[in-house]
């Protein structure tokens, strides 16, 4: 241990009298020795900048109890069709309406081929499901239409009975949505998103999926 | 400094030696304050100085608004009345600080075109052009993040607009919208962080001042002809130009003097005037206001945003030849980044051997347009999504892009510019003598 720590000092204390009488260094083998602390310095010095910042980017994304899923009862005992309720889920609105059979029966009637977005953004049903009217809604007579009140193109709350296609309207940068929730015109790429809703009872609706049915 | 030649500070008293040996701060400082300045220098460059005040206005008063304010999403809305109602003062501080945003923006705009004008992005001040356009990134985000702290309806769906933008980036911005909100919607995390980062912010922006400082100092200052300061000599030297201390300092500060007259005149009479009455209702993430707008120093980028939807051929090509990876809302993101960036590039675009806007007789006109397009797309971003204005937004939006990526390096090849006089002081001479046979008053020879 001694000889060795000697061994260093003179290593060292040879190699700055090199450096400061600038004799030649041109014995290479010694350099290896150097080498290897600026490697380890390096390698040791990204490493721990690794480990130090990772966990400050991290603390940034959604802590746990923003994360803790959350599901949610709505009693839609008291909404008249035609009209609709917006109910606060997971930090965002979600629109639940109950539709005029005109309604149903107008969102029905369009051509799924002519739509801009031709997946049915549902959560229900799976990922590869075309956008008719029947694969949005609720149950066979489509009475309940159940989706997130955001605005596919930048987030925004759209306007209800607003647009140009009878459904919704979005006030930021002029998205016009069907009475089904489907991207009409303008700028946003896809149809309003479904959650994953169901009626539990006949005038409760549960959004979100629960972990244990009680 | 390096370059221009002139005199040097030099300790005289015991004490200064002392000092100077071990920390040459004030020789720093009196290099710094005593810079040579083309003494041709036009009302236009005032804007430096203007500058600089209002990042201290805005760090004073911010770091006193901190001082009240809560930034808790069931207690912001309600400590900014707090500031507004009971802090002794309280609203007049917070007037400032929010009208100080609207003198940051437009001071830096005209700050920007007078570059543009002058050509002060070309060579040799790339650099301090560069860290321009990041001081002015890094005020667009400051300037985002403070406007949601009062967590008014516009700050809340202002920010869920704007961090939407992130999320039109394919494949990862959905999480990247996610990190940056620190949940799925705008919320308490959001709040919390912006509101820190709205403090480090100008902090860093003051750090990069001095590096755009540091930067023009080594090149020298650009002026009016785009003609060097001549460095063959200190006596030459000392011909173009006059110490910034005290000719320049002390016109600085008159026409700070009037800006700031205009500046409290609004504060005092009109301070909502910029603002919006929806900002003064507490943020209801069940409703979004029926005409969502940025401030005003925004427009002219949030109108590029909006012009490219899914009807332009543009956009239809992009997305069909990128199968479907840059949609119309992403190429919005692009064109509305691309924007800042192309003039960010402008030193390299233009490829004029002029200098200055003024020599430069077909370029002027252009750059005419650009300035008349600037406020087009600021009145076009105002407006509703509907009806003409998109197309007029698609018109100034395609000309902005035109402009930096068309028109700058074309010019260069087929306008004939007229000749820039030889020398700085050529320039003052014939101003001078205009002033003098203008007004008729015999001569009198300047105190040079």
């Amino acid at each position: 241990m001694v000889s060795s720590l000697c061994g260093h000092q003179t290593w060292f204390a040879r190699k700055i009298r090199e450096e400061m009488s600038l004799v030649s260094h041109a014995d290479d083998h010694e350099s290896t020795r150097r080498d290897f602390i600026y490697y380890a310095a390096a390698g040791g010095g990204a490493v721990l900048t690794t480990v130090a910042v990772w966990p400050l980017v991290n603390q940034m994304n959604p802590s746990a109890d923003v994360l803790a899923l959350a599901s949610i009862r709505v009693d839609v005992s008291g909404i008249a069709p035609g009209t609709q309720l917006t109910q606060l889920w997971q930090g965002k609105p979600v629109f639940i309406r109950r539709r005029t059979s005109a309604e149903i029966e107008e969102a029905r009637a369009t051509d799924v081929s002519t739509l801009p977005d031709q997946v049915a953004r549902n959560a229900n049903t799976g990922e590869d499901v075309i956008a008719t009217d029947e694969n949005r809604s609720i149950g066979e007579d489509g009475e309940w239409l159940v989706m997130m009140g955001v605005c596919t193109h930048f987030g925004c709350v759209p306007l209800g009975d607003a647009g140009n296609f009878g459904g919704w309207f979005c006030p930021c940068h002029g998205s016009h949505y069907d009475i089904s929730g489907r991207i009409r015109q303008g700028p946003a790429p896809e149809n309003m998103h479904v959650p994953v809703a169901k009626f539990v009872d006949e005038t409760t609706i549960l959004i979100g999926e629960e972990e244990e049915e009680a | 400094m390096a370059g221009i030649p002139h005199d040097h500070y030099e300790p005289t008293s015991a004490k200064e030696k002392w000092l100077h040996q071990r920390l040459p701060i004030v020789g720093l400082m009196y290099d710094t304050l005593m810079i040579p300045t083309p003494k041709n220098l036009n009302w236009m460059w005032i804007w430096g100085i203007v500058l600089t005040f209002t990042l201290v206005l805005q760090i004073a008063t911010g770091i006193v608004l901190v001082m009240h304010y809560v930034p808790h999403v069931d207690m912001a809305f309600a400590s900014v009345e707090h500031i507004m109602r009971n802090v002794n003062g309280g609203h007049m501080i917070r007037y400032v600080h929010m009208n100080g945003a609207s003198l940051f923006f437009a001071a830096v705009y005209a700050h920007i075109f007078r570059g543009l004008y002058y050509g002060s992005y070309k060579a040799p001040r790339e650099v301090t052009w560069i860290i321009g356009m990041l001081i002015y990134l890094l005020m667009m985000g400051t300037a985002f993040m403070g406007y949601v702290l009062p967590w008014g309806q516009m700050s809340f769906h202002g920010t869920a607009v704007i961090t939407g933008l992130f999320g039109a980036i394919p494949v990862i911005g959905e999480s990247i919208q996610t990190w940056l909100l620190g949940a799925s919607a705008v919320g308490q995390p959001a709040l919390n962080r912006f509101f820190s980062l709205h403090y480090l912010l100008p902090f860093i922006i003051a750090g990069l001042v001095i590096l755009h400082i540091w930067a023009f100092h080594t090149t020298g200052n650009n002026n009016p002809t785009g003609v060097e300061v001549r460095r063959t000599s200190k006596e030459e030297a000392e011909r173009d130009t006059l110490p910034f201390w005290p000719y320049f300092v002390i016109k600085d500060l008159f026409a700070l003097t009037i800006i700031l007259l205009i500046f409290f005149a609004i504060v005092g009479f009109m301070p909502n005037y910029l603002g919006h009455p929806d900002n003064y209702i507490e943020a209801n993430p069940l409703a979004t206001p029926a005409h969502i707008v940025p401030e005003w120093y925004f427009l002219p980028f949030y109108a590029i945003l909006r012009a490219f939807d899914g009807d332009v051929w543009l956009v239809i090509i992009v997305d069909f030849i990128t199968f479907g990876f840059v949609d119309a809302k992403f190429f919005g993101v692009l064109a509305m980044f691309g924007a800042i960036a192309v003039m960010a590039l402008a030193p390299w675009l233009d490829t004029s051997s002029v200098r200055s806007g003024r020599y430069r007789p077909m370029f002027k006109w252009w750059f005419a347009i650009l300035v008349v397009d600037f406020f087009v797309l600021m009145w076009a971003g105002a407006m509703p999504a509907e009806g003409i204005y998109p197309t007029i937004a698609l018109i100034g939006s395609s000309y902005w892009f035109a402009y930096f990526l068309i028109i700058l390096p074309l010019l260069g090849i087929i306008e004939k510019p007229t000749k820039p006089p030889a020398t700085i002081e050529d320039d003052f001479k014939a101003m001078y003598k205009k002033d003098r046979s203008a007004s008729g008053t015999p001569a009198v020879s300047p105190a040079e």
